[in-house]
């Protein structure tokens, strides 16, 4: 227990600072984002994250927004376990065909307002898969896609930059997400 | 010197009147029997020991192709038998060796090869994008295929069923909780102890052995870095090199001490994001945190030295695509030191935490005889006696040139799987000192050649989940005709299956973790 403690203590905060939001991009998109989701979210905005079909390795980069040098939570930004409990689908993969069904419900299952994050090259235009026999492409295909963050797979910046634009975009619109069913 | 397994094999065969007719790709030789044998050499081979490595299919002009790889002692042999198209069935081997099984139907999903005693007649990959009787990897199969609007969901896949009083189903999946790839399980429990698991896997199948059809060199490294991201060194270097195989281009050896250093630092950093993600699932906070942080630190400096944070595209065929410099070499030597202290601070802390202790001993169990059984490979293998290391045993540059030593632990639950991948940490990390002090100079790619048309290459490449394979064969003007890789997730997941039995339910996301199988790279 006490080289835990210790360990701990000489660790320290890694966490980037909030002082100096002018040097350091994620800091200041994340004071950003934190004002946003304060006034328009409550203060928190849980996201249901959702591979269909992807390489995992878009996964490897959203599951660093939880490692305490980018620490997303402290911006009122959590993962939710449940589409029930998102407000915001962040979809990864070029939609599998196999995955459609499962994508559309949890779209479905998702209370409005809703929003949908389409992350990496894949779930964006359909990156090194394309369209296919196998592949639906891209997942504005399957289900209406609010925001798109490009890269194969996107930095945590990244990812953490569109979810920025989604929530300044929130601001703006009027309507929830055209309820396409399809 | 004593007979080597492959004598052995062949004295045993031609004993048993199964002529096989001997050439080679590279150094692995290639035997062709009649499609009837295919059996019957199998079970030779099982008498001998030898391990079910993977298997694949290829359509020719009017006949399939269909290979087996087997293994022992680091020596490999590929079995060929040819079918005609229009009586396309052979006998299976899944019957001898439970490996085959999930195989024998992803080939017949794909190309309906009909393995005719394969025990099981349930579609593998298959679930609705496609109809039956249509096989998506056949010539006349277009990429595009016929799909529907909405490709149903695959409701009617039939799964094991338990009954009896207190017993119940859990149907999980294949979207799960966390943030990880889809995948579908179905638990027999009682109270809450599991009784009976079934994967069903394929829900992220993406054509990859379609897409990867008439690819130019360059654009079938590129997919295959792709397969599976987290191994995306592991599976670029396997296909690379086969390639380069297949076009007899020899890389400079700067490039292969590049790719090297590539690989073992994607080890490292896959097993500290893993580490950390263990003690999470049984809600140690501690240890995520440190060794998120380590990951993190570990990928950064990346971007920089290798162009990309995970090293995507890094390697290329013929060699790599960015060079190091001096000051690189001593920086990242630096942060070798780092990282060892930092280790030697944190591993004692998490070996003394008795409440880690308790929930990973014991838990998990996989003997060494069902991993023997089911050919378990990488660090799912070696907790449990499996002594196999591909960068040891079938060394490759520039492996060939260094010690390696292999980690090996004897008790199959899930904290040996984790201290195999402790003590594989350090190995890499001392590999890797070895690597950047003694890089060779020169260049770090060789002109690429046009193969000869048929030309076929075939790597096996340890990456840091273990063995991957990969076969390419290229038509006439440098492109491809066949690909496939096998990532060690397709003859690691159905060990998990046993794995769970009689643990409690609760336990499954850590024993899972434990084995890390990846969705992508098995579902291509
Ligand atoms: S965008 Fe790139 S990293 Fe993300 S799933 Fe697609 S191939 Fe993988």
């Amino acid at each position: 227990m006490l080289r835990l403690f210790s360990k701990t203590l000489k660790t320290g905060v890694v966490t980037e600072r909030i002082k100096k939001p002018a040097a350091d991009e994620l800091e200041q998109l994340g004071i950003e984002v934190k004002q946003q989701i304060d006034r328009h979210f409550k203060g928190s905005l849980a996201i249901r994250a959702v591979d269909a079909g992807s390489c995992n390795g878009c996964e490897l980069e959203i599951h660093a927004l939880n490692n305490p040098i980018y620490d997303i939570e402290r911006f009122g930004i959590h993962f939710a376990a449940s589409p029930r409990h998102a407000d915001v689908l962040l979809v990864t993969g070029p939609v599998s065909r196999h995955m459609q069904s499962a994508l559309l419900r949890v779209w479905q299952a998702t209370p409005e307002p809703k929003w949908v994050i389409a992350a990496g090259d894949c779930a964006v235009c359909g990156g090194e898969f394309g369209e296919s026999y196998a592949c639906c492409g891209s997942v504005d295909k399957v289900v209406p896609v609010d925001v798109a963050i490009p890269g194969c797979p996107p930095t945590p910046e990244m990812l953490l930059k569109g979810i920025l634009g989604l929530i300044n975009g929130a601001k703006t619109r009027s309507q929830p997400s055209d309820a396409r069913q399809k | 010197m004593s007979q080597s397994w492959r004598d052995m094999y062949s004295q045993l065969l031609s004993s048993n009147q199964i002529s096989h007719t001997s050439s080679s790709i590279q150094d692995t030789p290639l035997w062709q029997i009649e499609s009837s044998q295919w059996q019957r050499a199998a079970e030779l081979a099982k008498e001998l020991s030898a391990r079910w490595v993977a298997g694949w299919a290829e359509q020719l002009e009017d006949s399939f192709n269909v290979n087996a790889l087997l293994e022992k002692d680091g020596d490999y042999v590929l079995l060929r038998t040819t079918v005609a198209e229009q009586h396309l069935q052979l006998p299976s081997q899944s019957t001898i060796y439970a490996a085959a099984n999930r195989s024998e139907r992803h080939t017949r999903d794909l190309l309906g090869v009909h393995f005719t005693d394969c025990p099981d007649h349930r579609p593998w990959l298959k679930h609705q994008a496609w109809q039956k009787h249509e096989y998506p990897l056949r010539k006349d199969f277009p990429l595009s295929g016929q799909p529907q609007d909405i490709t149903p969901p695959d409701m009617d896949y039939a799964f094991v069923k338990a009954r009896g009083h207190g017993v119940y189903e859990i149907p999980v999946g294949p979207v799960h909780a966390g943030i990880i790839e889809p995948g579908h399980f179905r638990f027999q429990a009682v109270g809450e102890t599991i009784l009976n698991l079934e994967e069903h896997l394929g829900y992220v199948h993406k054509g990859i052995e379609k897409l990867a059809v008439q690819r130019s060199p360059e654009k079938l490294a590129r997919l295959a870095a792709r397969i599976s991201g987290d191994s995306t060194v592991a599976h670029a270097w396997a296909a690379c090199q086969a390639m380069e195989q297949a076009a007899s281009v020899d890389i400079p050896s700067r490039a292969a001490w590049l790719r090297g250093i590539a690989c073992e630092r994607e080890r490292i950093a896959n097993h500290l994001g893993d580490i950390g993600a263990i003690c999470n699932d049984v809600g140690f906070a501690f240890a995520q945190m440190q060794f998120s942080r380590l990951r993190e630190q570990w990928l950064r400096p990346q971007l920089q030295d290798f162009g990309h944070r995970l090293m995507m595209d890094y390697i290329v065929p013929g060699g790599v695509s960015h060079d190091i410099n001096q000051d690189a070499c001593e920086r990242q030597l630096q942060a070798l030191k780092t990282l060892r202290q930092e280790l030697d601070d944190i591993v004692p802390a998490i070996d003394m935490n008795s409440s880690l202790e308790d929930r990973l001993y014991t838990a998990g169990y996989l003997s060494p005889q069902t991993a023997q059984d089911f050919g378990v490979v990488g660090y799912v293998g070696r907790a449990s006696s499996q002594d196999f290391d591909v960068r040891r045993d079938k060394p490759y540059a520039p492996y060939h040139t260094l010690q390696i030593d292999a980690v090996l632990e004897e008790q199959g639950d899930v904290a040996s799987r984790v201290w195999v991948r402790v003590k594989e940490i350090f190995a890499s990390i001392k590999l890797l000192q070895q690597m950047l002090s003694q890089l060779p100079d020169g260049d770090i790619k060789a002109d690429w050649k046009t193969p000869q048309a048929n030309a076929e290459g075939l790597a096996m490449i340890d990456g840091w989940r273990g063995e991957i394979i990969s076969y390419v064969r290229f038509d006439e003007d440098n492109r491809i005709s066949r690909f496939y890789a096998r990532d060690p997730s397709c003859v690691n997941w159905p060990a998990l299956e046993k794995i769970v039995l009689n643990n409690i339910v609760p336990d499954f996301p850590v024993c899972n973790k434990s084995l890390n199988g990846s969705y992508s790279g098995h579902d291509l």
